[in-house]
């Protein structure tokens, strides 16, 4: 196993990886941890051939539990991670694409969604957008087909995959059903450098006048059980795939059409009211 | 001519011993520094190995007494030889002195040699065959050649061909005594058991005492050490010393419920690698049975190898149940579990490779203080409807209620009833910590995670020293160890020590409420045959067999008991993380177990322990009934009246 590790990161590295963590929180206690998606991420990373790995934090990370988390990501083999302090409720976005500029990464990835502050999973878009890459949501595996192009098995909802090819650089964020995230080693932690680098923070509008609250799990609603003979056709019949009832497949339309439609049917479910 | 050769066999044979001693301690040192008292260790080891050692090789009366004759014979006829034949001092009495040792060395010979036509499989053969004919060649020989020394057999007996013979067995004797110990051969035993009595790393076991607790890891590396053992210069010199004590018997082996479940774990095979890992080399030579489904001879080591790279699996160290019972029947009080945890403290701290769900484990435990990940919060929802007061609101009580992580489970929690059922009916003054518990960090430590150890333990010590109680009484045995022995190392400097830090298992407290007249009991009639499984954290980590036996004698029970109970009490299979790192093997230890209580032909199995009663409760029925002793007490409780005083506070 060792040997192995050793011998693929020798040769020379093809590409740059850039992994972006943060402090997660754990659904029961609330209390900082390694994020779920985002360790899955770096796993994701640790696992690819001939790559150099980055692992870069953004945030505010004076606590001296926060910090341990950082610390539980160094635990996975890593020797350093860069960390770009920022002030509390500051826009990581732009500090993040800055550095991610400057060391000229040819992968990003990301969890899928932030386990506190915000949430909002938006910032691998954003970072995306900055950079004027394209974004592949749900990743579940990413290997490196060479000439910088790059398969992704992406997971799609009930347990489907789709694999893509999609050429570096991109940004891929990751689903919380790629492979678990290996054990972190509190030896190798504490060993581990966090290196701090300047770059300023900016402060995030939108946090400012926010007030954040956990989030509760909202029950699953289950189809309603049906009357059925056995326990394995009641169960089919509470989680079988509904047959999708009418809705549109709209690929040539222009976008203005497309988003009336979405418009459209977000009022309809009560998502957004209709302007007045 | 004979009697001028001996002396030149004599010194050269003494040379190549001393020689080869002196290897020896060399690769000792090759282990960490570890204080120990040189001289005091010196001088109390006569004394550790006619009163302490024989104290456990006295379990095999018909062994004890061989060695006895044989050691005993041994050194004796050494000191006489070497004055006799050595230095020729021309005393009649001196030679009659050697002919009688020699004869009592031989009689012991022929004992062992007995034992040794038909060997139990585990005993150690190869070399270890070979002993006990060296044994009588050297008693043998020796008796022949003084006798002529004694007046027996007129001066100048013994030449020609007889000579030839003598001589062959003078240097056959001298090379398996002297050279072979030490040269690695069997004898080696004798010398490095006596050094390693002497400097012992737990001293505190001799002269009948106990020390279980676990040695505390120092977790600072900015000196770039490496945390845990990786390869064997990373142990303390003196447990290398301890490893190159091992004469083989097998008698670990024996009592290894993981060996006998089929797991890739036998502590006999362990120490002898630990040997070939000290000394470099291969297992080739080894001679006794393997770790079950691992061929011997693949095993290459040496002080400054990985030992996980070759010389042992992984799998092998995370088989143990650290269940001491090897410990227990270790005739060179060798200590198998240290040395296991603290190979495990390196793959997890170290290398991250915890198996099964240990990783899942490790960080619950960090991140909500409890193994499962279940809520803080809720760790005292259990007692919703129980009215206990907490140590938070009432701030000092004669007992505080120790719960542990069986708050969180249903079959648990009715242990957990039953006993504040007794607590209530005893009027016992006494208070939990609620929701401000946490995990005692036994878990942890045994997966190697010491660093999460400590932290839990610093975080329940400060917790605990916010209040005044006289002393803490558990339900869970591995608690009580952890809080009884291995909490101290960490309260150095707070006040818990000095007020009389006192931990009690329920059992005991039970057993006391009785004896006292708190609580009366009924007669338990109804429950057919009885028989009680010792949980190993409370007897051979704690030494507590007898409250438990007693309280259920109080209920008229008469036990049926297992073969394997007190001290040599199998384990359940649920100690040392291993239903967490769940190694594969041929049988479960919880079903073996379970066919000893089904021997006794047994109804009801009473045990101390919620680990232990989810084990045997694991398997399949038909069985018998398993309930914790503070179950089986709390059906037979008898109401009686309330004191006037207490009755009156109710009212109020
Ligand atoms: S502690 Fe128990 S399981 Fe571990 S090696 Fe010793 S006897 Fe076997
Ligand atoms: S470790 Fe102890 S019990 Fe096991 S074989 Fe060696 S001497 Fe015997």
């Amino acid at each position: 196993m060792m040997l192995h590790s050793k011998l693929s990161s020798n040769p020379a590295k093809n590409y740059t990886v850039a992994t972006l963590v943060s402090v997660g929180k754990h659904p029961k206690s609330g209390r900082p941890r390694r994020s779920d998606q985002d360790s899955k991420a770096l796993e994701l990373a640790l696992n690819m051939d001939n790559r150099s790995v980055h692992v870069i934090h953004a945030g505010d990370s004076s606590d001296p539990l926060r910090q341990s988390v950082l610390r539980e990501y160094l635990g996975m083999g890593l020797e350093r991670i860069d960390v770009t302090r920022q002030n509390a409720n500051s826009d990581a976005v732009p500090a993040l694409v800055e550095r991610l500029k400057m060391l000229q990464a040819d992968v990003v990835l990301t969890g899928s969604r932030a386990e506190s502050g915000e949430g909002s999973g938006m910032v691998p878009y954003l970072i995306a957008q900055a950079l004027g890459w394209p974004m592949v949501p749900a990743a579940v595996e990413v290997t490196a087909a060479g000439d910088g192009e790059f398969e992704i098995l992406q997971a799609l909802p009930r347990g489907q995959r789709r694999l893509l090819k999609v050429r570096a650089p991109f940004v891929a964020s990751v689903d919380s059903a790629a492979a678990e995230s290996r054990q972190t080693a509190w030896a190798s932690g504490q060993r581990g450098q966090l290196q701090e680098m300047a770059i300023g923070s900016n402060p995030d509008e939108v946090m400012s006048q926010v007030t954040v609250e956990p989030a509760r799990k909202r029950p699953k609603r289950i189809a309603s059980a049906k009357k059925a003979k056995t326990a394995a056709d009641r169960f089919k019949a509470a989680t079988a795939k509904s047959a999708s009832k009418g809705g549109a497949i709209l690929v040539k339309e222009s976008a203005e059409e497309k988003a009336q439609v979405i418009y459209d049917l977000l009022v309809s479910q009560g998502v957004i009211n209709k302007k007045k | 001519m004979l009697e001028s050769v001996i002396p030149w066999l004599l010194a050269g044979f003494i040379a190549v011993l001393l020689a080869g001693m002196l290897r020896r301690i060399r690769l000792w040192r090759a282990g960490q520094p570890e204080k120990v008292d040189l001289v005091a260790g010196l001088m109390a080891m006569p004394r550790r190995y006619l009163v302490d050692l024989h104290h456990v090789v006295e379990r095999d009366k018909v062994m004890s007494n061989t060695h006895v004759a044989t050691a005993g014979g041994f050194v004796a006829s050494m000191i006489l030889i070497i004055l006799v034949h050595g230095f020729g001092l021309d005393s009649t009495i001196l030679a009659w002195a050697l002919l009688a040792t020699t004869a009592m060395m031989f009689v012991g010979a022929t004992f062992v040699y007995r034992r040794r036509v038909n060997p139990p499989s585990r005993l150690s053969k190869g070399p270890w065959m070979r002993l006990p004919k060296s044994l009588l060649t050297f008693a043998a020989t020796f008796f022949i050649v003084t006798l002529p020394a004694a007046g027996v057999l007129p001066e100048g007996f013994g030449s020609g061909v007889l000579a030839f013979i003598l001589l062959a067995g003078i240097v056959a004797g001298l090379g398996e005594m002297l050279f072979g110990m030490g040269w690695a051969g069997p004898m080696k035993h004798a010398f490095a058991g006596a050094l390693h009595l002497a400097f012992h790393r737990r001293s505190e076991r001799f002269g009948g005492g106990r020390s279980t607790g676990l040695k505390l890891l120092d977790l600072d590396i900015s000196k770039g050490q490496t945390l845990g053992v990786a390869k064997p210069a990373d142990f303390k010199w003196n447990q290398l010393l301890g490893f190159d004590a091992c004469v083989q018997c097998g008698r670990c082996e024996a009592m290894c419920p993981a060996f006998a479940a089929g797991q890739p774990l036998n502590p006999k095979k362990l120490i002898q690698d630990m040997v070939v890992g000290l000394a470099g080399g291969t297992d080739a030579k080894y001679a006794g049975s393997p770790y079950p489904g691992k061929d011997v001879g693949n095993a290459t080591g040496s002080p400054v190898e990985v030992i996980t790279e070759g010389l042992v699996s992984q799998e092998t160290l995370w088989s143990c149940t650290t269940c001491r019972a090897c410990v227990e029947e270790c005739p060179m009080m060798i200590e198998h579990v240290d040395a296991i945890v603290d190979m495990r403290r390196f793959l997890t701290l170290e290398q991250g490779s915890t198996p099964g769900k240990g990783s899942e484990t490790l960080q619950n435990l960090i991140a909500t203080d409890n193994p499962n990940g279940n809520d803080p919060q809720a760790r005292g929802w259990w007692a919703a409807d129980q009215n206990i007061p907490l140590m938070s609101e009432k701030k000092e009580a004669d007992v505080l209620f120790w719960v542990s992580d069986g708050a969180f489970d249903m079959r648990s929690q009715r242990i957990l009833r039953s006993f504040v059922k007794i607590l209530k009916a005893a009027n016992v003054d006494f208070a939990f910590l609620g929701d401000e518990e946490r995990d005692c960090g036994d878990v942890a430590r045994r997966l190697g995670d010491d660093a999460t150890f400590q932290s839990l333990a610093k975080r329940n010590i400060a917790t605990l020293s916010q209040y005044k109680f006289k002393r803490i009484v558990t339900t869970d045995p591995h608690a009580f160890h952890c809080l009884k022995n291995e909490y101290p190392d960490l309260m150095e400097d707070s006040g818990l020590l000095k007020n009389g830090w006192e931990v009690l298992h329920h059992t005991r407290l039970i057993n006391e409420l009785v004896a006292e007249g708190k609580i009366q009991l009924d007669a338990l009639t109804s429950a057919g045959t009885v028989t009680y499984h010792d949980p190993c954290y409370l007897g051979r980590y704690n030494g507590e067999y007898d409250a438990p036996r007693d309280v259920l004698k109080a209920m008229g029970i008469e036990l049926a008991e297992m073969e394997r109970s007190g001290f040599r009490s199998r384990c359940c299979g649920g100690g040392g993380a291993a239903p967490i790192t769940d190694i594969p093997g041929e049988r479960r230890i919880a079903d073996m177990r379970m066919d000893d209580i089904r021997e006794t032909g047994a109804d009801l199995v009473a045990v101390g322990c919620q680990q232990c009663t989810a084990m045997l409760e694991g398997v399949v029925e038909p069985r018998p009934e398993v309930q914790d002793i503070a179950e089986i007490v709390a059906a037979q409780l008898v109401e009686i009246e309330q004191p006037s005083e207490s009755i009156a506070k109710e009212v109020a």
